[in-house]
């Protein structure tokens, strides 16, 4: 046990959560692996987006444990977890949307303790040089300079991964990241996520409706139903198991 | 861009220091202006750059003003016997006192503002939207009444200022020197401000504060750094505003909820909420607007001042510098559609 | 202080008796205000600052009615009909082109059509504070230590009759009915071919004549005076936020409530603290809701 908590930087134990009478998770215990790539799957209404809610804090949970490096979270506010490391981005996609996204890159450092910059630093040298290079990571540098709000859905879109990543967090969640973006752009959008995992160093964790981005993405999945947890295993092994093409693959996927 | 910037500050500077030397009548007039534009430009920190619209920070001003009384007062004379004593005997300041009196009274003003403004805001920044507006409009109007109960400074009726010393030109220029030194410094500091991250953070609570908040940014420190920095300038103006009208009274002079506070709301609106020099700009026009027709409208000024403050609000909700930016994005470094090579430093 | 005090619990108990009954005549005035907020807020969300001028306006107006030989209790449906046209004419060219942007727009707006209504009201009616004679006869009951006039009994009765015609209004009729199914959901309500400008105008309308109702009421029993308008609204918003939206009964008791914590505050510590009072209990709650929206994780908004 010692040693899986050093390996497993998420733990969650036997989480409830119930909104008024409708149970969104049941008994659902997890692990994120330090360094690697979980997915979450499940059909509509199966709990994932719940449970995503319930780590990073905007919601509290009814009964269980979410740990974060060996620290409790489940009673921490969105913010204070954020300042941990714990990073999300979100389904409905946020932005600062009347800055331009040079701003929004800048704004976005971190501001954990470790934190580099100050509270009244100048916008400029390392910090905007990193930002404009993470910009050009996800393709949006010939847009830096405008207002972000007039960006593209898409677009909105990588600039908030990019935005999370100028955060350096140790753990980002991302919450159905390929959902509304052109298909023929989500094979870059995989290879982006693998190399900010590769380089960057950054655990992910995500939650995907699309079976094939999360067969070429994950390491590790967890698939939930009806707010339990179904089966957990390779994509390989969740491929194969009935009880998963059952309730999710066999819906038309 | 950075020499015309410079020419203009430079303009700016000339004509504020010759402008009572020409026209002395104005004196009075010009000095309010510039209290004006400092109210207008701290309002906007918050209400502008921040999206919190604070109805109520005209209660730092009040306090700032009695705060500064009581020190000006209690360093010399004890506050409760003067106040109630007053014209019996009429105590003396010596020049010395007086000068000192004056520049500790505005410093504790300022700095006792920004603490009530930190203590408020624990309760206040809980809040969003609507209920920060009436919250703060709610403590202003009760500031103005408590402030009524409290005798040890004078209750209801007031205090008489400590008079100045000299003469009466010198006391108007005086007062006018302080005004415009300190919408200049609270100017140049805002301006800096907003070059920074600090800067950043408070546009980015104004556009999404939940979103602000799951990416780790401290928003109660930013709000109350925010507000504490609108309040010490308030608290100093209200100290400079009591001594230069000489008779400081709660309803009409310390707490003017209906004028003063939301004179800087209309002002910051009509030039443009969320830019720098639209409540300058704003400011000087209403201020400009109102005292060359205010006599003329023989007492429905007070009916067009809302109905002003309504057209502007339904009707121009951008300001000036809002449709300057919408009809002349590339002057301001805004860029539409496909972005030119060039950086541009402009906020 | 302690005086006081020791005059309600010790010297004349009986004082209390006075002391509730004005509680309840002043907070019917604050339930109804309160309620028409509620109602804008809850229909349209727009947070209406000028609720408390709406209320002295129709005081005024009942005042002014009274001079022409117009008994108050004949005035009232001429005053509703009145501000309900008011309300009307304001929702048209105001409310209805500042109701879709954000929340601040509106409440700046409605500040400064409060603004303007009390000026206007000072320019007609003069700054002084005017009172209704109603020539209706005082009962003085335990050996003349409460004073009971006839017109409070009778408006408190006015406003009671009327308050039950509002819910069976916002219960039985069509209109009512769809009032309420656009607050709970705008957008099904228009689709279910509702048209929701419609139920807006109406609704403001509505919460004029009611606050014009309320109005009459202070013109029976209060005093008139063209900036007593912030007080009231203050005092609406401190039991709408107390009571929470959509919560009628909430809204009522509440209204009754701060009536008694007012006056009770107003005799113990003075009458210079009424409005203080208001904003310390609208203060409280708001940190009660924020610590209990911490324990949820949650922000007030």
């Amino acid at each position: 046990m010692k040693s899986l908590l050093h390996s497993n930087i998420i733990e969650v134990h036997n989480v409830f959560k119930s909104f008024g009478g409708v149970h969104a998770n049941i008994d659902i215990s997890m692990h994120v692996k330090k360094g690697g790539i979980t997915g979450i799957i499940g059909p509509n209404g199966c709990g994932k987006s719940t449970l995503f809610n319930s780590i990073v804090g905007a919601h509290p949970i009814d009964s269980g444990s979410i740990i974060f490096e060996e620290r409790e979270i489940s009673k921490l506010l969105v913010g204070q977890i954020a300042r941990l490391g714990l990073l999300r981005t979100f389904q409905q996609t946020r932005i600062y949307s009347k800055m331009n996204c040079v701003d929004n890159m800048l704004i976005s450092v971190s501001h954990r303790k470790d934190a580099r910059d100050g509270l009244f630093a100048p916008r400029k040298g390392e910090t905007l040089e990193r930002a404009l290079s993470l910009l050009e990571f996800v393709g949006l540098y010939s847009k830096r300079n405008l207002i972000s709000g007039d960006l593209s859905f898409g677009q909105q879109k990588l600039l908030e991964f990019a935005m999370a990543l100028m955060n350096e967090p140790k753990v980002l969640l991302l919450d159905e990241p390929t959902a509304g973006i052109n298909p023929t752009l989500i094979n870059g959008l995989i290879d982006r996520l693998h190399r900010a995992n590769e380089e960057l160093g950054i655990t992910l964790c995500v939650i995907e409706h699309n079976m094939r981005v999360v067969m070429n993405l994950a390491e590790h999945i967890y698939c939930l139903a009806n707010g339990r947890l179904l089966a957990d295993g390779k994509p390989t092994e969740l491929q194969a198991d009935q009880r998963v093409i059952d309730a999710y693959l066999g819906g038309g996927h | 861009m950075l020499g015309r910037r410079f020419l203009l500050y430079l303009l700016i500077l000339g004509a504020g220091l010759a402008a009572p030397w020409f026209y002395p009548q104005y004196i009075q007039q010009m000095a309010l202006l510039w209290i004006m534009v400092l109210m207008a430009s701290t309002w906007d920190l918050l209400g502008g750059q921040m999206g919190y619209n604070s109805l109520g920070n005209i209660t730092f001003f009040g306090c700032g003003m009695y705060i500064s009384a009581v020190v000006q007062i209690a360093m010399f004379y004890d506050v409760a016997a003067y106040t109630s004593a007053f014209g019996a005997i009429k105590p003396e300041f010596t020049d010395e006192q007086y000068f000192m009196g004056l520049f500790l009274g505005i410093l504790a003003a300022g700095f006792g503002a920004m603490l009530l403004s930190y203590l408020l805001g624990f309760i206040m920044f809980g809040l969003r939207g609507p209920y920060f507006a009436i919250g703060t409009l709610g403590i202003a109007t009760a500031a103005g009444q408590l402030m009524g109960t409290i005798d040890y400074v004078g209750g209801g009726s007031g205090i008489s200022m400590p008079f100045f010393p000299w003469a009466v030109e010198i006391r108007a220029l005086f007062f006018y020197g302080l005004c415009f030194f300190l919408a200049a410094v609270a100017h140049l500091l805002l301006r800096w401000i907003y070059s920074t991250q600090f800067g950043l953070a408070i546009n980015a609570i104004r556009d999404d504060e939940d979103k602000a908040e799951a990416m780790g940014i401290p928003t109660l420190k930013y709000k109350q750094i925010g507000w504490a920095i609108t309040a010490f300038f308030m608290g100093c103006i209200g100290a400079v505003f009591g001594n230069m009208v000489g008779f400081i009274e709660p309803v009409e002079v310390a707490f003017p909820v209906a004028t003063f506070g939301i004179f800087m709301v209309a002002m910051a609106l009509l030039g443009g909420k969320g830019t720098l020099w639209g409540p300058v700009i704003g400011a000087v026009l209403f201020h400009v607007i109102k005292e060359t027709t205010w006599t003329y409208l023989l007492g429905w000024q007070w009916v067009a001042l809302g109905l002003i403050l309504i057209i502007n609000i339904v009707y121009f909700q951008e300001g000036i510098m809002g449709w300057l930016q919408r009809k002349f994005p590339e002057f301001f470094g805004i860029t539409i559609d496909h972005a030119p090579p060039d950086k541009d430093a402009e906020q | 202080m302690l005086f006081n005090l020791q005059i309600l619990f010790d010297i004349a108990p009986i004082t209390n008796i006075q002391l509730i009954l004005d509680g309840i005549f002043i907070g019917a005035v604050l339930a109804l205000g309160a309620y028409g907020l509620a109602l804008v807020w809850g229909v349209m969300n727009v947070k209406n600052l000028a609720q408390g001028d709406f209320i002295i306006l129709g005081g005024y107006i009942a005042f002014a009615l009274a001079r022409e030989g117009v008994h108050p209790v004949m005035a009232l449906p001429i005053v509703m009909v009145l501000m309900a046209m008011l309300g009307w004419m304001v929702y048209v060219f105001m409310i209805r082109r500042v109701i879709e942007q954000d929340m601040f727009t509106s409440l700046l707006a409605t500040f400064g059509l409060s603004l303007l209504l009390q000026q206007v009201m000072n320019l007609i009616f003069g700054p002084e504070v005017q009172v209704i004679d109603s020539h209706l006869p005082n009962y003085q009951l335990f050996n003349d230590s409460v004073t009971l006039p006839v017109v409070k009994l009778l408006s408190l009765g006015m406003v009671a009759v009327l308050a039950v015609l509002i819910v069976l209004f916002m219960r039985k009729s069509r209109m009512g009915q769809a009032i309420r199914a656009t607050a709970q959901d705008e957008r099904a309500a228009r689709v279910l071919g509702i048209n929701t400008d419609r139920i807006y105008a109406f609704t403001f309308a509505l919460n004029a004549a009611i606050c014009g109702a309320a109005g009459v009421m202070v013109s029976m029993i209060w005093v008139l005076q063209p900036f007593y308008g912030i007080s009231y609204s203050l005092r609406s918003f401190a039991i709408v936020t107390a009571a929470g939206l959509g919560n009628l009964p909430g809204v009522i008791s509440t209204g009754f409530g701060l009536g008694l914590i007012e006056q009770y505050t107003g005799f113990i510590l003075g009458a210079e603290y009424q409005v203080a009072s208001a904003v310390v209990m609208l203060l409280l709650v708001l940190v009660y809701r924020q610590r209990r929206a911490k324990r949820k994780r949650q922000v007030v908004r």
